[in-house]
């Protein structure tokens, strides 16, 4: 079976995956920092003195916590068109689910994370003088970050292989275009054994990253 | 300049702060000493309103602190406080720390905030370590720039709240150092401390506080020279044993 192992498939096509795969770091990374920004909002509207605030951004965030992933692609897939009252594509119907789902589990490290700053911090930021807006964007949030780092860098990790889940609304990431080739070229073993070595190498440099950084900041 | 009047405090049932009622006048400094849970460092916190209280009225430069109405960053960002664990920002450099709130509370320039950072940083004799992030100074070096952190902003008063209980002994006495020529220069000073040769050389006033409640609040020499109340006999003589 190993005998015909063809690993010039893989270099063949080698461009079609490529662009399989800038599609799946694009819509890693884009999901990344829209739900970094939009989690860190519903945060701090969770811990905002205001209580209607703080219960719409609890139950945001049960609610998509409560919702598998693949029905949360699909939904939007056929929600956003309806909404925007035009064809959007499956992209950024895509992206937009992502966003909003990864937000729910941003919004819930970063909580963790802004809790982690010590009460004496934010007497000090508050003595001198300092509004709740300022000390937490100048004093509460950079350390939140800085402390939540490695668990970040895990749900990005969670993330990236979750985007593989776009294949359900036809979206050609990494693995669908791998697939592609896979059917077009009749070479199923050389495509999936290609993407599943992908797949391993970018997560387990990220997790040797993130081990590093725990090391640096338990110091 | 501060004002107390029959302030009181509850954590849920439990009262903290039993109708205490003081005043310190400008140039006064004001030790605050008594046992520990005795109320004292909750005191302090409610005269910047860190801490809220439910009964009484403090006023700061005649300005309400439990007001709705009082804009409280404001007012805090005139009176200065040092804590007891420092609470220097560690995520930013020891100059940047003391340019903050020059730069975001009182919007002055990066160059007048620079300077006066590093005016301040002489003062309290750290110039050459400005640059360096508070995790790499000594507790003693962190506290001085505490100190000078909260001068950064020409405060009307210090308040101080255990400045040297988190200290190692050989520190200590550089960041008492600091505070006594603070005092000499005539600045206002509320300080809880169990260090009773500072209030000796430097204190006007003593207050001892137990169980939430001023039971002493006189002169210094009052304090340590005329009998006192039963309960703060026992406490000076617990302290001043070594």
């Amino acid at each position: 079976m190993f005998g015909d192992f063809d690993t010039g498939v893989i270099f063949q096509n080698w461009h079609f995956l490529l662009e399989g795969m800038q599609t799946t770091l694009l819509l890693t990374v884009i999901a990344i920092v829209g739900g970094l920004v939009l989690g860190t909002l519903l945060a701090l509207a969770r811990l905002a003195p205001f209580k209607p605030l703080s219960f719409v951004a609890g139950s945001y965030v049960n609610f998509f916590r409560s919702m598998p992933l693949i029905l949360v692609i699909f939904w939007f897939y056929f929600l956003v068109p309806l909404v925007v009252g035009r064809p959007v594509g499956g992209f950024y119907s895509v992206l937009i689910a992502f966003v909003l789902f990864e937000a729910a589990y941003y919004c819930e490290i970063m909580r963790a994370g802004i809790q982690s700053v010590r009460q004496g911090q934010i007497y000090a930021g508050q003595a001198l003088g300092l509004t709740y807006a300022q000390n937490m964007r100048y004093v509460v949030l950079p350390q939140a970050f800085r402390n939540m780092i490695p668990i970040l860098l895990t749900q990005a990790i969670i993330l990236f292989q979750d985007t593989s889940l776009v294949y359900v609304v036809g979206i050609k990431d990494f693995l669908v275009s791998a697939d592609l080739v896979a059917n077009r070229e009749n070479r199923i073993l050389e495509m999936f054994t290609t993407v599943a070595l992908v797949y391993f190498v970018i997560c387990l440099s990220g997790s040797l990253l993130i081990r590093r950084l725990q090391r640096k900041y338990a110091q | 300049m501060i004002e107390l009047k029959n302030v009181s405090k509850w954590y849920g049932d439990f009262q903290v702060l039993d109708d205490c009622s003081t005043s310190v006048d400008k140039g006064d400094v004001v030790v605050v000493c008594g046992p520990s849970g005795s109320g004292k460092s909750t005191l302090i916190k409610c005269v910047n309103g860190l801490e809220p209280f439910q009964q009484g009225e403090i006023r700061v430069d005649d300005i309400s602190v439990g007001d709705k109405d009082t804009n409280l960053p404001q007012l805090r960002s005139r009176i200065g406080m040092v804590f007891q664990n420092f609470e220097l920002f560690p995520h930013i450099s020891v100059v940047d720390n003391i340019k903050l709130a020059q730069l975001k509370v009182l919007q002055r320039g990066d160059e007048e905030a620079q300077d006066n950072a590093m005016r301040l940083l002489q003062r309290v004799g750290l110039a050459d370590q400005a640059d360096k992030h508070p995790a790499q100074l000594s507790g003693g070096q962190q506290q001085r720039v505490a100190i000078a952190r909260a001068l950064a902003m020409d405060p009307i008063a210090m308040l101080f709240d255990e400045p040297t209980s988190a200290l190692d002994p050989e520190m200590i006495n550089e960041v008492l150092d600091v505070m006594v020529e603070l005092a000499a220069d005539g600045m206002t000073m509320m300080v809880v401390t169990h260090e009773m040769g500072f209030a000796r050389r430097v204190a006007n006033k003593v207050i001892f506080m137990d169980e939430g409640r001023i039971e002493e609040d006189c002169s210094k020499d009052e304090f340590f020279n005329s009998e006192r109340g039963e309960r703060a006999q026992i406490f000076l003589s617990k302290i001043l044993h070594h």
